[in-house]
C-alpha cells in the first residue's frame, strides 16, 4: 500500500486575529488586503519583448493563475494593476497616461524591463526614458527581457504592497500630492 | 538593356528633353544615377514615368540625406525609381541648400510619395510644394525640431543621470 503524500499547496493563511467559538475577528484593512493581493487582475500594456516573456509567465509552465492573476483585464475599468512591458515611445506615452488615469483606485503599476524602467538601451529623441517620467510606479523588474521568474518575483512583491495597504491610503492627502507631482488630478 | 546602356539612353532623353536642368549623369555602382536641378524633379519623374519605352511607374523609395560640411548644398533628396516589367532601377538626385528647403512634391505622380514626403519633412523639415497634408507622421506632433538634422545629438536631451566620459556623448 503506498502512502498518500501530503499537499504541498499552500492556501493564503488567515491575518492575525482573535478567534473563538464560531466567530473571527481581524481588521477589515487584513481581510481586505488578502482579496485583493490574491485576485489581482492585470492589465498588460506590452509593447515588444518583454511582452513575450509574459506570455511565457501567463502560460503553463509558470502559470501565472497560481497567484491569482489569471484573469487579464483588456479594460482598465476592471484592472487593479497594469504592467507596462517594454519600450514606450514619446508619441505613445500619453496613451499609457490614459490608460493609467482610466484604471479604478486601488491601482498598482509593475514596470517590467530595462526600457519601461528606464528607456534601457533606448537612449534616443524618440523613446519615453521609463515611465516614470509619467505615472508612479510601485515595482520595478529589471533584465533584457527578465526572465518569468523575476515576472512571478515582481507579482509577489505587488501583493505584499496589495496586503498591507492600508484601506484610506488613496484618500490621503500624501497620495493626492504624489499624483499631482506627475500632473494626475 | 544593360545598365550602361540605359544610362547612356536617360541621359540623352533628358538632355533633350530638360537642358540645362539635368546636371549630370554616372554609374555609382551598378545603380544608374541622375542629378537633377531641384525645381523640375517632378517634371522629370513625370516625364520618366509617361516615357513609353522606359515607363519608370514603381517609386521604390525617397530619402533626405544631411551633408552639414557641404556648403551650400547641405541636403540631398534621393528618388529610386523602378521599371517593374524591365526590371530597370534608376536614382534620381537632387541638391539644394539649408536656406531654401523647398522641394516640388511628387505625389501628383506617385500617391505612395504622400507618406514619404511627410517623413521626410518630420524627420529633416523639408518643405514638399504643393504636398496635400504635409504634417508629422512619426515623431509626436509637439516636437519642436527635426531630430535627424546632424547639428542635433541622437540621445535624449532631458537624462542627467549619464556621464559624458561613460556613455560617450
Amino acid at each position: 500500500m503506498s502512502s498518500i503524500e501530503k499537499s504541498k499547496i499552500e492556501i493564503a493563511k488567515a491575518p492575525p486575529g482573535i478567534e473563538g467559538a464560531g466567530f473571527f475577528a481581524t481588521s477589515l484593512d487584513k481581510a481586505v488586503g488578502i482579496a485583493r493581493s490574491n485576485s489581482l487582475w492585470p492589465l498588460p500594456f506590452a509593447t515588444s519583448c518583454c511582452g513575450i516573456e509574459f506570455m511565457a509567465t501567463m502560460a503553463s509552465t509558470y502559470d501565472l493563475a497560481r497567484f491569482g492573476s489569471e484573469r487579464l483585464s483588456f479594460s482598465p475599468r476592471q484592472a487593479d494593476l497594469l504592467m507596462v512591458m517594454g519600450t514606450i515611445s514619446k508619441k505613445l506615452a500619453p496613451v499609457l497616461l490614459q490608460v493609467y488615469e482610466q484604471m479604478a483606485e486601488p491601482k498598482w503599476v509593475l514596470s517590467m524591463g530595462a526600457c519601461a524602467s528606464s528607456g534601457g538601451i533606448f537612449d534616443t529623441y524618440s523613446v519615453l526614458q521609463g515611465i516614470d517620467r509619467i505615472l508612479p510606479v510601485d515595482v520595478y523588474i529589471p533584465g533584457c527581457p527578465p526572465r518569468p521568474e523575476q515576472v512571478l518575483d515582481g507579482i509577489m512583491q505587488i501583493q505584499k504592497l496589495a496586503q498591507s495597504e492600508t484601506i484610506r491610503r488613496r484618500d490621503s492627502p500624501e497620495y493626492t500630492a504624489m499624483l499631482n507631482k506627475y500632473g494626475i488630478e | 538593356m544593360d545598365n550602361n546602356s540605359l544610362l547612356t539612353t536617360i541621359q540623352s532623353k533628358l538632355m533633350s528633353q530638360f537642358g540645362n536642368d539635368f546636371l549630370s549623369a554616372e554609374l555609382v555602382a551598378d545603380y544608374p544615377t541622375f542629378i537633377i536641378k531641384k525645381d523640375r524633379i517632378a517634371d522629370v519623374i513625370r516625364f520618366l514615368y509617361d516615357d513609353t519605352e522606359l515607363a519608370f511607374q514603381y517609386l521604390t523609395t525617397l530619402a533626405t540625406i544631411h551633408y552639414p560640411d557641404n556648403q551650400g548644398q547641405e541636403f540631398a533628396v534621393m528618388y529610386q525609381l523602378h521599371n517593374l516589367p524591365k526590371n530597370y532601377r534608376i536614382r534620381l538626385k537632387i541638391f539644394f541648400s539649408v536656406n531654401d528647403l523647398t522641394v516640388p512634391s511628387i505625389t501628383s505622380v506617385f500617391s505612395a510619395a504622400n507618406w514619404m514626403e511627410r517623413q521626410e519633412y518630420d524627420f529633416f523639415g523639408i518643405q514638399f510644394k504643393d504636398h496635400p497634408n504635409l504634417k508629422r507622421i512619426l515623431n509626436m506632433d509637439d516636437m519642436d525640431y527635426h531630430p535627424m538634422r546632424k547639428e542635433y545629438a541622437l540621445e535624449d536631451a532631458t537624462r542627467e543621470d549619464k556621464d559624458d566620459k561613460m556613455f560617450g556623448r
